[in-house]
């Protein structure tokens, strides 16, 4: 119980943020068209690829080879998934704004 | 948490970016669920994206130290961009709920592959203050267990989707699952509760969680039939998004933290969302064999009646309202431009033409709409089922392109069917149906359809391509 209080107390800004976001997210979709899914859907997918900035942090502190080559290897995967996912997204709905 | 002890202009720098890039992410993702705004939306949140990871390779520092490596990781991102942008750009639009589950399992891999790299690196203060039991490690480890299953997901997804890998149905799966999660977590228990100087000695269990991940991942996905593949990937969508939070956790990173569970908590309302739109739960998705039954309306079939393309083209340029219903198999034929060509020929000799929409239609819920938009079919035409339903009796002909399960019946008649309560377009309370279609096979949850047996009904076999084509020469030369 103890441990768990402490650990509350240690990271309560990021509770506090999880919590806040996590009722920012709900509020933010709930009223969507359905024909939107699949863009939002894709958008969404883009927007995690804010990983990305956790593997340049992770590469950018690298010093053995093996690290190097992992650390590489993600911020490669982390750009495929912003780059692809907000290209993709962009794809799609220049389809419904076209004929405006 | 490392505490930022002086002031500096760097630092300054790199947090307000990350608050601007958090403010855009969540103005990007409201704007996105308006059809008018959502483009801009999308480029919102790009530009805030691209501002956190500018801001991180100028500014951020761990110990003091800046960002080294810079040359690899500009070559990384280099490498990520040219093969994001070339593949994103050339993937045909039927393949799109493939692309958006391989794009997310990168995102996946690369939170899983930092928990790899930042577990044997767990400052020694922190366990020798509080043990491996630290938030550290917690979101070390949840993120590498949500990333692994996220990834090897996806790409089972992606794989099920592009016709690669088949489905798996075993009636004991979702026990053996249930087992495999229950050894995950005990991996969790077990190795926060080690007692050790460096969380490094402790990398074998990490690299056994990896693998056992993988597996859970691959058999997570399997036995989910194709048709429920969209809620899958939302759902996945949803897991990288909590994955990509947990290294926010780890760093500190209010950028990745609020991004992160933005999308996790975003995906999650719209995995439910599209549940809803079938009439099934999540649970119901995940646990529930869907696909392989309806053998119940397999006894009576009646005889199917099949028309000319002459007798079609006739009957649809003599009608006052045709409804049609595309599906999966317009997308599959590439013809969604003929079948616009051929509502305008339509429109021209004075019947009025409307496309009924199903939420599911196509591969995922908007996927027609995307389509049919690519095709330069006025928004206006596009109709909602709920919407158009009320309107098919008073319609002559509907026309059903490539689609068999949004206009079974069975989802309102069989009980036992596995649609049974899903919303359909009332397809058969029209005038007359014409159905194009391939052959006699079964949709893609893989059920009967009476709806071809209907006394109203008229097949019209073919592909829908050079069938289409067809009946666009015949219209025009009636």
């Amino acid at each position: 119980m103890e441990n768990i209080l402490a650990f509350f107390l240690l990271h309560r800004e990021a509770v506090f943020i999880v919590i806040l976001s996590i009722f920012l997210g709900i509020e933010v979709i709930s009223h969507v068209p359905a024909i939107l899914h699949t863009p939002l859907m894709s958008g969404a997918n883009a927007i995690h690829g804010v990983v990305i900035i956790g593997a340049i942090i992770v590469m950018g502190h690298a010093d053995t080879t093996g690290s190097m080559i992992l650390g590489f290897l993600a911020v490669v995967l982390g750009t495929l998934n912003v780059v692809g996912g907000f290209v993709v997204t962009d794809r799609m709905l220049e389809m419904f704004s076209r004929k405006k | 948490m490392n505490e930022i002890s002086q002031f500096s202009y760097g630092i300054s720098v790199l947090e307000i970016s990350y608050v601007i890039a958090s403010v855009l992410f969540v103005i990007g993702l409201k704007m996105l669920s308006h059809p008018l705004s959502a483009r801009r939306g999308n480029s919102l949140a790009a530009i805030g994206m691209g501002m956190a990871i500018i801001a991180t390779i100028l500014f951020h520092q761990k110990d003091g130290k800046p960002i080294g490596n810079i040359g690899f990781i500009l070559a990384a991102i280099g490498i990520g961009t040219v093969i994001g942008w070339v593949i994103a750009k050339k993937v045909k639009m039927t393949a799109m709920p493939q692309l958006v589950s391989f794009f997310n399992g990168m995102g996946g891999a690369a939170a899983a592959l930092i928990s790899i790299m930042e577990f044997p690196h767990v400052r020694p203060e922190l366990i020798a203050e509080h043990g491996m039991a630290n938030g550290h490690v917690l979101a070390i480890l949840i993120g590498l267990m949500i990333g692994t299953v996220s990834w090897a997901g996806s790409m089972i997804a992606f794989g099920k989707l592009d016709g690669w890998i088949g489905d798996m149905r075993i009636k004991a799966m979702k026990y053996v699952n249930l087992t495999i999660m229950a050894i995950l977590i005990g991996f969790i228990v077990f190795i926060m509760t080690r007692q050790v100087q460096a969380s490094a000695e402790l990398m074998p269990y990490v690299y056994l969680m990896f693998a056992i991940a993988v597996v859970y991942g691959v058999l997570f996905v399997m036995p989910i039939g194709g048709a429920d593949m969209p809620v899958v990937i939302s759902l996945l969508n949803s897991f990288t998004g909590v994955a990509a939070a947990m290294g926010g956790f780890l760093y500190n990173n209010q950028a990745m933290l609020t991004g992160g569970i933005l999308v996790g908590s975003a995906g999650t309302i719209l995995t439910i969302l599209m549940c809803k739109a079938m009439n099934r739960s999540l649970l119901n998705v995940i646990v529930g064999v869907f696909g392989g039954g309806g053998q119940a309306a397999g006894g009576e079939e009646g005889t199917v009646k099949e028309v000319s393309v002459t007798d079609a083209a006739v009957l649809l340029s003599y009608s006052k309202k045709v409804v049609i219903v595309p599906g999966y198999g317009l997308a599959v034929a590439q013809a969604q431009h003929l079948c616009h060509d051929l509502d305008k020929l339509l429109a021209e000799k004075g019947v009025e033409v409307k496309y009924a929409i199903h939420p599911v239609a196509g591969r995922m819920p908007g996927h027609m709409n995307v389509l049919l938009a690519e095709a330069d079919v006025p928004y206006e035409q596009l109709v909602e089922s709920d919407e158009i339903n009320p309107d098919l009796p008073n319609t002559d002909v509907l026309v059903v392109i490539g689609a068999n399960d949004v206009v079974n019946p069975a989802a309102e008649d069989d009980p036992s069917s596995p649609i049974y309560g899903m919303p359909i377009i009332m397809a058969r309370d029209a005038r007359n149906i014409i159905v194009m279609k391939r052959g006699m096979g079964k949709g893609y949850a893989a059920i009967e359809n009476m709806l071809f047996f209907n006394p109203k009904t008229r097949m019209l076999f073919g592909d829908a391509k050079s069938t289409l084509q067809n009946l666009v020469n015949e219209v025009k030369s009636l």
